[in-house]
């Protein structure tokens, strides 16, 4: 340390570097040493590359409207083919003159989703929206009453199968996953053995196997004679499937309930399934809510897997409206539309499942 | 309930039967088991009743007749002479090795992804963001239809195929790429990599022990890397530089020489590995925000070096975080490889898929499957509960 | 949460308990044919999707020959060809759907070999179409005969009789090959034209099919002229069920026998007055035949002037009448050399 009496001049230092404006900015976040201006330098050179191929190629060369495959060749994008079989893709074999009901069909579903969605919706109230909403999407794919024609399941596809498929999963998946959750907790050890035996069986075999059980051996495993639907045995294995991973998200919750809460409870005198109702159930569930969603998202993915069993879902309209010989050959196209589809969806879902998280942990946060 | 009772013994209060929780709990489980045992017995006297009916054949009898169909790639020799047992082999490897390949791969993309997320340059991070929330969000299905697509249908055949590197091609027929010729001079490097790790090892805890004792501390970092690198290279050096490679050439209809993955493999690995990917590079920026900022607050006042700061105080903690849904995620990467089926990569799936349409054994088939997974999954499982049983915070 | 009582969430599962089980179909057990008359339609399984043989329209209505025996024997049955309920199924899919009863005949392309009599509990119906195996090549290629293909990538779907063949066909010729196998024929199809493969290999009557509809421009595609393999395509009906198995031999010789009479949809009702004793035996008008078989006697004449002759449906389908234009081949009617031959109706 220099002697504080004596008297020498400091050398006047460079100005500290701009910290707002547009420059600082740039030289805070892009430009902060060198390593991190190779890597912007770098990535800009990377976006310059890329960018205006793929906006050429979906934008300026892309061919909008055109009579047939054949005129639609070129150097671009052809948005005719999704124009001309968007209604396929969407909803698949539905009869063309009755497309209304299933696009009211996705329409009910988001409505339904974005009710949901607000927190001050939940309650009592909202199960019933949604239970009439689930009648009203039956009814209108059913048809038969009200004046509808009647429309066979094999003919329900596209997007209202996707939907149907995951958001019933998910329903009745989640009273299965609750019990089994439960029961992987519970003293009992032969009803815990049983309980972990499930969830880790169909846990830790792919979805596929298990659509396989559903649609090849499920028939064997029925009384003689008796047949279900090809339709509802996919959704018999969707809601098996669900409820394992569903009781391993309500598990999570389980477990982080302090054991104080069960002890006051107990203290109280009241008996498992109302100590279990009334303390810790609520406490568990709200507490899960985002992995929830995560879990519908994954759900709504998996959906996907039916094209292995002959459904039509989304993806599978899709992969046959490729094969008409007439609009051959415009698979990207169909996949980024597909694609952009489930994008929007999980997209939408897992921002707000982040968001719920966000809320929740507001009190727990420093 | 059951064993709160257990201690009071025979006191006069002791509860009539029906409401003693001992009792009622070995009641409750002897009626949930009759019930779940019911069920199955309906199950099984159903299916044997149908199959007896129809005459259909039980049995894993067919595994050793002539499978009789040809398998595309196999690491193993294979030939259609060779049985269905056989058959199943080939798919299990296919499986073990795409799914390998995938998790080192997927962990690689996924690291890189997370710290880049984590990164203070801003493009950096948004770029790793828009990759994420791209991937994340689609289906995996339908990715692996779209890096198929493009590699069968608008890939060019081999005599036009693209050149992305020198003696790299990419064709509807696949990758194909060059590999060293064969050389005893690679035993060696091995050899001396081998010798590196157990080398490296050894010094690390003499320079733990030193400086334990004197405080002295020794340049492991780059002790270790002289080792695991230099010595492989020397041995390299020493044998004489062999590095005559078989590049690919276009030979008749196709590339011969070299090596080829096959469209369908390289989709299927592309497709796990960037998918994969997303979700692990959330878990790497999950598993670092996790650690407080208080710990690396610590650490700088302590005078740790960023670097050291990241390797001793925060590393440590984040993989605590990290590794349980790492290891769930290794495990979802496996089971999804099973997506081959749709694309045509002879995986285990796939090859009893065919097994069953051939022999009609749809039962026995599913249950090799299953049976595989299960014994792949709770290996995984069963380690992964011990180690969260380690790390999980103890309470009374 | 808390506010839902045990009440309404025990209403919300019995609900849901309902929908799920009113939607299970708990036919009777038993003879196939009092199901279908029961049922007022006939369960049949199809392919998901082969030119000519069951194809859907993007309106999900089927057409082809496979499609055409199931309304052939719905209106033999029923008397109304509209009342099939047609069940795509994947190949892997097939067997057990008609193991388990889902439907009630398997009309679906599907090759008779003893493996799968035998041991599949299943019995196969006369033969709709006589096929074999061929080869198709890109004619740039300059590939004359099957023998030159040793070491090239070849298109094949899994778990047929086709992918066996193509392997015995290669091994006793001593040649090597790359298969690419995917399930969906659409999906090998379009692997096939993208290049993917060099030769892509199916039954010939598939082959020529998909030259017709899939190919970019079909003349730059050829099938070789080896046929490696005898492919008899039949229907199938579960074992057990002789008189169920009786009615769709029937309903098929008489098709076949339709043809050979000179009967046909547009003439089936003059045919009615003909003096011919087999024609008045078969059409009803002396009865007996109907009733041997638990059927109307005008079982004949429906399918007949409600669906046509085996003729009229090969050639609609995929014959002179069709994109396709396949030749009778060994198709044609035994009297003019080829293969189709009906049992006498008597």
């Amino acid at each position: 340390m220099a002697d504080i009496a004596q008297d020498i001049p400091i050398a006047a230092q460079a100005p500290p570097a701009r910290t707002t404006g547009v420059l600082g900015w740039l030289r805070a976040n892009l430009f902060n040493g060198v390593f991190n201006s190779i890597l912007t330098l770098l990535c800009l050179a990377l976006l310059a590359f890329a960018i205006p191929p793929v906006i050429r190629w979906a934008l300026i060369d892309a061919i909008w409207s055109a009579p047939s495959g054949q005129q639609c060749h070129g150097a671009g994008a052809c948005w005719a083919f999704i124009a001309e079989k968007a209604r396929f893709i969407l909803f698949g074999f539905f009869p063309a003159g009755e497309t209304w009901r299933p696009a009211t069909v996705v329409g009910i579903f988001l409505v339904m989703i974005l009710i949901a969605c607000n927190r001050r919706s939940w309650g009592r109230r909202l199960a019933v929206v949604w239970v009439v909403g689930l009648l009203a999407v039956f009814a209108l794919m059913r048809g038969g009453a009200l004046g509808l024609t009647p429309v066979e399941t094999a003919m329900w596809s596209g997007l209202p199968l996707t939907l149907i498929l995951a958001v019933v999963a998910m329903l009745l998946g989640f009273p299965l996953g609750v019990l089994l959750a439960l029961g992987r907790r519970s003293r009992l050890p032969a009803v815990r053995a049983i309980c972990i035996g499930y969830i880790e069986l169909v846990r830790g075999v792919p979805l596929i196997t298990v659509l396989f059980m559903a649609s090849l051996m499920l028939p064997l495993f029925l009384p003689s004679g008796m047949t279900v639907d090809k339709l509802i045995r996919a959704q018999v294995a969707f809601i098996l499937f669900a409820g394992a991973y569903l009781a391993e998200v309500v598990r999570g919750g389980l477990q982080a309930i302090p054991k104080g809460q069960t002890e006051a409870a107990d203290t109280l005198g009241l008996s498992y399934w109302q100590r279990t109702r009334l303390i810790v159930l609520p406490q568990a569930l709200t507490m899960v809510i985002p992995p929830l969603v995560n879990t519908f998202i994954g759900m709504f993915k998996d959906t996907s897997l039916v094209l292995i069993i002959s459904l039509f879902d989304l993806l599978s309209c899709a992969e046959t409206a490729l094969t008409d010989a007439n609009w051959p050959g415009f698979y990207i196209e169909a996949y980024v539309f597909v694609g952009l589809i489930y994008w929007s969806f999980c997209f939408f879902m897992s921002r707000y499942s982040q968001v719920l998280e966000r809320e929740f942990n507001r009190g727990k946060r420093r | 309930m059951a064993g709160e009772g257990a201690s009071l013994g025979a006191t006069p209060s002791r509860p009539a039967p029906w409401r003693d929780p001992k009792i009622r709990g070995i009641a409750y489980q002897v009626a949930f088991v009759a019930i779940v045992v019911g069920f199955a017995a309906f199950v099984v006297h159903n299916t044997l009743v149908n199959i007896g009916r129809q005459n259909i054949a039980l049995g894993f009898g067919f595994l050793h007749r002539e499978a009789a169909f040809g398998i595309g790639e196999s690491l193993i020799d294979y030939s259609p002479a060779d049985t269905y047992a056989r058959a199943f082999l080939v798919g299990l490897v296919n499986t073990l090795h795409v799914a390998a390949l995938g998790v080192v791969l997927a962990t690689i993309l996924g690291t890189l992804m997370g710290l880049a997320r984590l990164s203070s340059n801003w493009l950096v991070g948004k770029l790793a963001q828009i990759y994420v929330e791209t991937f994340r969000n689609i289906p995996l299905a339908l990715q692996l239809f779209f890096w198929w697509g493009l590699l069968t249908k608008l890939a060019p055949g081999p005599r036009q195929a693209w050149q992305i590197l020198p003696d790299v091609f990419v064709s509807n027929r696949g990758i194909s790429f060059p590999v060293p010729v064969a050389s005893p001079a690679y035993k060696w490097v091995a050899l001396a990599f081998v010798v590196g790790v157990v080398l490296t090892v050894a010094m690390r805890r003499w320079a733990r022990r030193r400086q334990m004792a004197t405080g002295v501390q020794f340049p492991a970092g780059w002790a270790a890397l002289g080792l695991l690198a230099g010595l492989p290279a020397l041995a390299f050096v020493a044998s004489g530089v062999p590095l005559a490679l078989d590049a690919p050439a276009l030979k008749g209809f196709n590339f011969s020489g070299g090596s080829t993955m096959s469209p369908e493999f390289a989709a299927l690995l592309l497709g796990l590995v960037v998918y994969t990917g997303t979700f692990i590079a959330e878990i790497v920026r999950a598993g670092i925000l996790a650690v407080s900022w208080g710990q690396s607050e610590a650490a700088l006042a302590l005078g740790l070096k960023s670097g050291q700061r990241m390797r001793l105080v925060v590393l440590p903690q984040a993989l605590r975080v990290i590794i349980p849904p790492m290891t769930s995620q290794y495990l979802n990467l496996t089971k999804n490889s099973s997506l081959a089926v749709i694309i045509g990569f002879p995986d285990l799936v796939s090859i009893a898929n065919t097994t069953i349409n051939q022999t009609g054994q749809a039962i026995e088939g599913i249950a090799m499957i299953m049976a595989v997974y299960l014994v792949i999954s709770l290996t995984i499982s069963l380690a992964m509960n011990l180690y969260n049983r380690t790390v999980a915070l103890v309470e009374r | 949460m808390r506010t839902f009582s045990m009440k309404f969430w025990s209403i919300l599962a019995a609900a849901a308990m309902i929908a799920v089980f009113g939607a299970l179909n708990s036919a009777q057990a038993g003879p196939t044919l009092d199901k279908v008359k029961q049922a007022g339609s006939l369960s049949c399984g199809v392919s998901t999707g082969i030119a000519g043989f069951s194809q859907p329209d993007s309106q999900g209505n089927f057409s082809g020959i496979d499609v055409d025996v199931c309304r052939a024997l719905a209106a033999a049955v029923l008397g109304d060809p509209g009342k099939v309920k047609f069940v795509p199924l994947t190949a892997q899919q097939r067997f057990t759907a008609l193991q388990s009863g889902e439907v009630d005949i398997l009309s679906r392309n599907t090759t008779w070999t003893l493996q799968r009599d035998a041991e599949l509990g299943i019995n196969f119906g006369p033969v709709v179409y006589y096929d074999g195996q061929g080869f198709m090549v890109a004619a740039k290629l300059g590939v004359k005969s099957a023998k030159e293909l040793n070491g090239a990538t070849i298109c094949v779907q899994p778990g047929t009789t086709t992918e066996l063949n193509l392997a015995d066909y290669f091994r006793a010729n001593k040649m090597e090959y790359k298969p690419v196998v995917i399930e969906k024929l659409d999906e090998v199809v379009a692997a096939f034209f993208g290049g993917r493969c060099d030769v892509f290999t199916t039954d010939r009557s598939q082959l020529a099919a998909v030259r017709v509809s899939r190919a970019p421009s079909p003349g730059d595609y050829m099938i070789l002229p080896e046929v490696i393999s005898k492919e008899p395509l039949a229907p199938a009906v579960r074992q057990g069920d002789d008189q169920w198995h009786d009615i769709v031999d029937w309903t098929i010789f008489a098709l076949i026998q339709a043809e050979e009479s000179g009967i046909t949809k547009a003439n089936v009702d003059d045919m009615m007055k003909s003096d011919d004793p087999n024609i008045k035996r078969m059409l009803g008008v002396t009865p007996g035949m109907g009733k041997l078989l638990g059927l109307e006697e005008n079982w004949a004449y429906n399918e007949i002037k409600l669906v046509g002759n085996y003729g009229e449906i090969f050639d609609r389908n995929i014959g002179a009448g069709s994109p396709l234009k396949l030749e009778r081949g060994l198709n044609a009617l035994w009297k003019n050399g080829g293969l189709q031959y009906a049992m006498p109706i008597r």
